[in-house]
């Protein structure tokens, strides 16, 4: 069994949704476009950019390079940006400066990624929506809020909707919080990935193909570690994988509440985690998601270690796998009615480190060892191995304070 | 009565002669409306003239531009010069002005895809009743570092005007029977630093082209052929130049190997992002010339955050398969959110495409079976 199968199949899916033609774009009004690419060319530090109340649209690219810049709109369903009919720019807002905030609005229908911050410390991004207003779609951008290399990152009141790859984004960065905020029919609904010291809490993801995610990917600038995910509410992620196959998160089983992908030092504790189709909570390594070990740098480590699950409310799911091999699986060991327990562990462990220190617990929380190293010969579920303690992670605090 | 003759045959030949060679000049701080402020460039009758001692160049792989033709040129003030820098940009003093305008061979409304009718050379020009200028791109070395101006030419072609939002341009491209119509995007200011800051830590603007691999070239002069680094070196705008400075090759040079042609033509398309200081850091492609990892050159290496840009591949290059290689996939790509590099073409580079195919069609390593095959 791999999740390879799985994500064949979702991209027949999304190759017959693709052929569905388009109605001819109708001309848009893009009279306010050039003057907020003005005002973002002239922005001086310390400016604050006001967009009014209505929906304005967009056929390219805006981009800002100043430090010290707020954009602030009238409210996320007043102060629409809409891009449906861009032509050029990899994204709707592409920023590369320090000590930008950004709330109270919209990017609506971006080609590709809706806001994306690369470089930069003191990132804040208050009560922003972003949306494909189609709803779950493979043609939809990859991103919607997507800070990137940046540091003192806070996301909050934020809600992300139908990004085809993850809804809420935060890659190799430093210091970062994720919190009030909702991401639903995205993907991934919050990935963090390379990332060193996060606080997740006090968010609602539903309705995605997983939930909360946090992975590492090997060959780039750092690899992540100290990720608190607490707090959240994270139900009925079972919306059908539309991710684009070759990306990472095209093989997440739909059905996934939280995931862990090839990282270490992750504390989970605080949640609500319920009726996910596949597992309520999936451990991996990236060898599941079937990449070749050649093209990863060998300062890689592949095996998630030193994971930390504790207080959580887990119930429900567990009984509609994704994928033939799940499905098959669960029915060899489970029957037909029967479920898989809370936790699926694919079974990739370091054979060089004695104790992956993963510590499962909580009442009636069993683990599923899916055996995907020996291709599913022995699978078998397993309580006392993950029965044990590790010490807990310290809270994050930014520099541009709570 | 002769004495006036005299007179006026002068004031004419000076007018003839300022037309033709207009004096550059370096403005400091202001960035004036129209281009013929600068005296780099001007138009003389039907065509496009260089101002007095402004020098042409080429580069051996420029950066591919929805078909366009490029006239580059540098100028720097009287006694000012740049210095060699064997694997960077030279370097350029304060008052260095850049140019490089955009254009097509034209017949009518038509652009056409196709080698240049007229190549430009010191003494020639450029003529405006076979080709269509459509922008001018200067990048000027003030005080504070380099900074982008950027004009787009009237249909007219008779003035260039100061643009910071940037501007589509809708063509049609013909070969042949072909016609293409395509929306050519003139960049906004701010977008300049999208390839012109290749470190995105530091964030500074720098030129890309004139680096001495890539200068290191004839180029027809009118006098005749010439090295472009000699050149630049016997006209004082450069010390320091070396016997054998290193050479890129020639993208569409068959004679030379596909390797050196493939990696020539990534690095100049693509290390401005792809570097391991760069923008497109954030992927672990590294396609700059110096990087010699096979993972961060893409091979069996999986793509990170690519979204539609995977094309349903699953590596950046599986050797032997171009067809299963995610970056031959966004190198054809004309989807905005797919494409690659993301700024600065509408249209596939055809040519470029077959390049890297051709390339990585004759890479005969295998990526290692997956570890979750069942054994």
């Amino acid at each position: 069994m791999t999740f390879k199968t799985l994500s064949i199949l979702t991209l027949s899916t999304a190759l017959v949704a693709c052929q569905a033609t388009e109605a001819p774009k109708a001309e848009a009004d893009l009279s306010y476009q050039d003057t907020l690419l003005t005002q973002l060319i002239d922005a001086k530090p310390g400016d604050v950019i006001t967009i009014p109340e209505g929906k304005f649209e967009f056929d390219r690219s805006l981009s800002l390079t100043v430090d010290g810049v707020t954009i602030r709109g009238a409210g996320m369903d007043k102060s629409i940006l809409s891009f449906k009919n861009q032509v050029q720019g990899a994204e709707g807002l592409l920023v590369t400066a320090s000590d930008f905030t950004i709330e109270n609005l919209a990017v609506e229908d971006t080609v590709g990624d809706a806001i994306k911050v690369n470089e930069g410390d003191n990132i804040t991004f208050r009560n922003v929506r972003t949306e494909w207003t189609n709803g779950p779609d493979t043609k939809n951008g990859a991103y919607g809020l997507y800070p990137v290399q940046t540091t003192n990152v806070l996301i909050d009141g934020c809600v992300a909707i139908a990004a085809a790859d993850a809804g809420i984004y935060v890659g190799q960065s430093k210091n970062v919080i994720v919190r009030n905020s909702r991401a639903e029919y995205n993907v991934a609904g919050i990935e963090i990935e390379n990332t060193i010291d996060a606080d997740v809490y006090d968010n609602v993801t539903a309705y995605n193909t997983g939930g909360i995610l946090v992975f590492n990917m090997p060959n780039l600038t750092q690899y992540g570690a100290n990720v608190r995910v607490y707090n959240n509410e994270v139900y009925e992620n079972n919306t059908k994988n539309f991710g684009h196959k070759g990306t990472p998160v095209a093989s997440i089983p739909a059905g996934t509440g939280l995931m862990v992908n090839s990282h270490d030092k992750i504390e989970f504790f605080g949640n609500k985690v319920r009726d996910h189709n596949t597992a309520n909570m999936i451990i991996s390594s990236i060898f599941s998601a079937n990449y070749a070990e050649s093209g990863m740098e060998e300062t890689f480590d592949p095996y998630p270690q030193e994971i930390y699950v504790y207080d959580n409310e887990f119930s429900g799911g567990g009984d509609k796998p994704d994928g033939m091999d799940l499905k098959a699986l669960k029915v060899a060991m489970f029957g037909l009615k029967g479920n898989f327990p809370h936790v699926l562990w694919d079974g990739y462990s370091d054979s060089a480190v004695a104790d992956p220190k993963i510590c499962i617990q909580g009442e009636g929380v069993e683990v599923l060892n899916a055996d995907l190293p020996n291709g599913v010969k022995d699978p078998s579920v397993m309580t006392d191995e993950f029965k044990c303690d590790l010490p807990k992670l310290g809270a994050v605090t930014l520099s541009q304070g709570q | 009565m002769i004495y006036r003759f005299v007179l006026i045959t002068f004031a004419v030949l000076l007018a003839a002669c300022s037309a033709q060679k207009p004096t550059p000049v370096f403005h400091a701080a202001d960035n004036p409306a129209a281009l013929s402020e600068w005296g780099v460039l001007a138009l003389s009758g039907d065509r496009l003239e260089l101002g007095q001692g402004v020098i042409p160049y080429d580069l051996n792989t420029p950066l591919f531009t929805d078909y366009a033709h490029k006239l580059r040129t540098i100028w720097m003030p009287e006694g000012m010069s740049a210095s060699y820098r064997e694997g960077d940009v030279l370097d350029f003093p304060v008052g260095t002005v850049i140019s490089k305008t955009f254009y097509y061979p034209s017949d009518g409304d038509a652009v056409l895809k196709r080698d240049d009718l007229q190549p430009v050379s010191g003494a020639k020009g450029l003529d405006l009743r076979t080709h269509r200028l459509i922008e001018t791109r200067l990048l000027v070395r003030r005080a504070a570092g380099w900074e982008p101006v950027s004009y787009v030419w009237n249909a007219a072609q008779t003035e260039a005007k100061l643009t910071r939002i940037g501007a589509i341009v809708k063509l049609t491209l013909h070969e042949s029977a072909a016609e293409t119509p395509f929306a050519y995007a003139v960049p906004n200011i701010n977008q300049c630093a999208g390839c012109h800051a290749p470190n995105n830590t530091t964030k500074l603007m720098t030129p890309i082209g004139p680096k001495p691999r890539y200068l290191n070239r004839d180029y027809n002069y009118g006098g005749g052929a010439m090295n472009q680094l000699d050149k630049l070196t016997e006209a004082g705008f450069l010390t320091g130049s070396v016997a054998e400075p290193p050479k890129a090759a020639i993208w569409d040079d068959t004679a030379l190997s596909v390797d050196a042609r493939a990696r020539a033509y990534l690095d100049m398309n693509c290390a401005h992002c792809h570097n391991p200081a760069g923008p497109a850091d954030t992927s672990g492609l590294h396609l700059n010339i110096e990087n010699d990892s096979a993972p961060h050159l893409g091979i069996c290496k999986n793509a990170v955050a690519a979204g539609g840009g995977t094309g349903g591949r699953k590596y950046d290059i599986t050797p032997g398969r171009p067809d299963q290689s995610i970056t031959t996939y966004r190198m054809a790509s004309t989807d905005p959110g797919a494409m690659m590099p993301e700024l600065g073409r509408s249209l596939t580079h055809k040519e470029g495409v077959a390049l890297i195919e051709e390339w990585i069609a004759a890479m005969d390593s295998v990526c290692d079976q997956p570890r979750a095959e069942p054994q």
